[in-house]
């Protein structure tokens, strides 16, 4: 009896002692790397996307200052339940603050979800589906880089502008192909355009033939790849092998990474136009932060944008944790905090983070160079254009989010 | 109706990877009563070697059609020395666990070199372009990979059905003791016979290196078909896995057609119809 009474005076003094902590500015940080580590977008996130956290930590300077970080990192193998459990798990026993990358937009929404309920921070890189910031938005989300809205009115709205008026879809059968046809079917009728067909395939197709064949017959003038990573890489050489663009019909590669670009070869993508928010050859700063990182990745790959997002998004979490002077462990107090700071770094520059989580800074044309113009193992992109960020991204006006409407 | 013959075509084309991969299976299973898990990995291996010789030895396209296969079968005959053989006799599950095993591994060490999104690998120069056949482009790659399947599956039943090797063969998985008292080399055929399997696999993956990326998991997507391809075929039956490989490719291309969603699916589907109504496959015998 003596033993139990004594073993529950040292419990409570324990739960004292630690709340006393709490509300003596605790200087401690999780971060949970979220992605898929191992299939078709495990090149363009995955491993990747944990240094690119791990850089941040580094460059912030808050260790000097005494705050303990720590970064975990999870594969939720393109799969929602996957993605949403091992969430659960962070943030309920691991004590995680904040989940960083997660691309596929199906386990984006449902991480979410999650983030949401359990008060955390979300800064999402890797996901297109412009419904995180829209309809499903969240104020513990902030969503940087890019998403579906800001590929069709950039790369979308070119094409439409240069006589593509016709469209057939090669869609991938998820939340983000889904999202992404929306978004660039709107542009395009909106623009005098008509979209003619379109054809839904399973994430992960490696045969694409079938597909292209119905393309190739719609005589559609432009072929809108609503698809990404692998899928991607494979309907563009197939395409080329089924002599679509010879027979007139253009590709809108409508998202395509620097490690696609690399998977294609530049024999088969030279030409390509579309649209990234961050390049590694765009200036010193970038070509800087790339070097540092590729001497760091194993096949010495530069950063894609979705790294680099995850890189600029955590120093701006950062940045908002130095100025509370502690880390509250409230997720909807931090994420005010970063909308209220303007945004700035190496990679993206100057902007600014929507009341709706919307990340908002340049993007830019990029067109896919000859193999006689690419000077090194990832020189790939020529500019072409700039947008402005106000003009890219959804207008506050026409966002759904119901954050606005308070 | 054009874009139907069209749509078959393409099957075919698929049919061809199904036919190669599912005839080494079947000839492994038959002949060494081993599920070879590891025959993506293998197969992935073959396009790999292929690239590697382009890339490293400056070696192209035709020599490494040769090349592949063999060094990919030594590959295959290694593990079969170091590893399988302990498994004869044993309960099918654990030769499963091992090539499962095995091809894990596999794909781990190549993913952790050339990560996920695969490398380039370019049509050979002869075969480059294609033909209007009136109803659809035929990119001539794919005409050659479909001839090109059709003949070495041919041959190879050939070689198990009606030569003296193939005969032997077969007598030593039905009576290994017998067949050893007549003086031949049980185990070494054995070997031989893994090593033609995974040769089988490795030239299905130099084939397709060109039409699809070079990826480590190249195998591990296409694998889980061809296992059920080999279920509805039957187990074990050499001509039965080359038409079903065919034809569920001409199936598949036609859901494409028809009903795009489920292309994924109408493999399985059919799978577990045919395990319905007759549970040793289309052309199995009952074991």
């Amino acid at each position: 009896m003596k033993k139990t009474i004594s073993a529950l005076l040292l419990g409570t003094a324990l739960t004292v002692a630690s709340t006393g902590l709490a509300a003596a500015q605790d200087k401690s940080v999780k971060i949970g790397a979220l992605s898929d580590q191992s299939g078709l977008y495990a090149d363009l996130g995955g491993p990747g996307s944990t240094l690119a956290a791990q850089m941040a930590v580094e460059d912030s300077g808050l260790q000097a200052k005494g705050w303990k970080i720590e970064i975990i990192s999870g594969d939720h193998q393109n799969k929602p339940d996957i993605g949403t459990t091992i969430a659960r798990q962070w943030l309920d026993v691991d004590k995680v603050d904040v989940i960083v990358d997660v691309p596929n937009s199906g386990v984006a929404l449902a991480v979410n979800n999650v983030i949401k309920e359990k008060n955390a921070v979300y800064i999402n890189s890797g996901a297109a589906t412009s419904d995180l910031t829209n309809a499903q938005c969240s104020p513990n989300t902030v969503h940087w880089t890019y998403d579906t809205y800001m590929l069709a009115h950039t790369t979308g709205q070119a094409l439409v502008k240069a006589g593509g008026d016709t469209w057939f879809f090669l869609t991938a059968d998820y939340a983000f192909g889904a999202a992404l046809e929306r978004d660039t079917t709107a542009v395009v009728t909106a623009n005098g355009g008509k979209v003619v067909g379109g054809v839904k395939h399973p994430l992960n197709t490696s045969d694409f033939s079938s597909f292209l064949l119905q393309a190739q017959s719609s005589k559609a003038k432009i072929i809108g790849l609503a698809n990404a990573g692998g899928d991607t890489t494979n309907s563009i050489k197939q395409a080329a092998e089924f002599g679509i663009v010879k027979g007139g019909q253009k590709l809108a590669a409508l998202l395509l990474f620097l490690t696609d670009v690399k998977a294609i070869g530049l024999e088969t993508a030279q030409g390509l136009n579309f649209t990234e928010t961050f390049y590694w050859d765009m200036n010193d700063k970038t070509r800087a932060f790339s070097k540092k990182f590729a001497a760091r990745m194993k096949n010495n790959a530069p950063p894609t944008m979705v790294q680099a997002g995850v890189y600029a998004g955590l120093l701006h979490y950062f940045k908002a944790l130095d100025a509370l002077g502690g880390n509250p462990h409230d997720g909807v107090k931090v994420v005010e905090k970063m909308k209220s700071i303007p945004t700035e770094d190496d990679l993206f520059g100057k902007g600014e983070i929507q009341p709706n989580g919307r990340t908002i800074h340049s993007a830019y044309l990029f067109e896919v160079k000859k193999p006689s113009e690419s000077k090194g193992p990832w020189d790939f992109y020529k500019l072409i254009g700039t947008v402005p960020g106000d003009q890219a991204f959804t207008p506050l006006s026409e966002s759904k989010c119901a954050l606005l409407k308070k | 109706m054009q874009a139907l013959y069209a749509q078959l075509l393409v099957g075919l084309i698929n049919g061809s990877f199904y036919a190669l991969l599912s005839l080494g299976l079947a000839v492994i299973f038959g002949m060494l009563n081993i599920i070879n898990f590891a025959h993506g990995a293998l197969y992935m291996m073959g396009a790999f070697a292929a690239y590697f010789l382009l890339n490293l030895g400056g070696i192209g396209y035709w020599p490494a059609l040769i090349i592949a296969p063999i060094v990919v079968g030594i590959f295959g005959m290694i593990l079969e020395r170091t590893m399988l053989q302990w498994l004869a006799g044993l309960d099918h599950l654990y030769g499963l666990l091992l090539t499962f095993g095995i091809a894990l591994i596999v794909q781990g060490v190549f993913q952790n070199y050339f990560g996920s999104s695969g490398l380039p690998y370019a049509i050979p120069d002869q075969l480059k372009g294609g033909m209007n056949l009136g109803f659809m482009f035929l990119p001539i790659y794919r005409g050659w990979v479909v001839v090109f399947s059709l003949v070495v599956c041919l041959a190879t039943w050939f070689l198990i059905e009606k030569t003296q090797l193939g005969a032997y063969l077969r007598a030593a998985t039905e009576n290994p003791t017998l067949v050893r008292a007549f003086g031949i080399n049980v185990p070494r055929m054995i070997t031989l016979t893994y090593g033609l399997g995974v040769g089988l696999a490795a030239l299905a993956g130099v084939l397709s290196a060109p039409i699809n990326q070079v990826r480590p998991l190249m195998g591990a997507d296409l694998i889980i078909v061809v296992f059920a391809v080999v279920v509805i075929g039957g187990m074990g039956s050499i001509m039965g896995s080359i038409i079903t490989g065919f034809a569920l490719g001409v199936i598949e291309g036609l859901t494409k057609y028809f009903y795009p969603e489920a292309s994924n699916t109408v493999v399985f589907v059919l799978m577990v119809l045919v395990l319905l109504v007759k549970p040793t496959g289309l052309t199995g015998r009952a074991a």
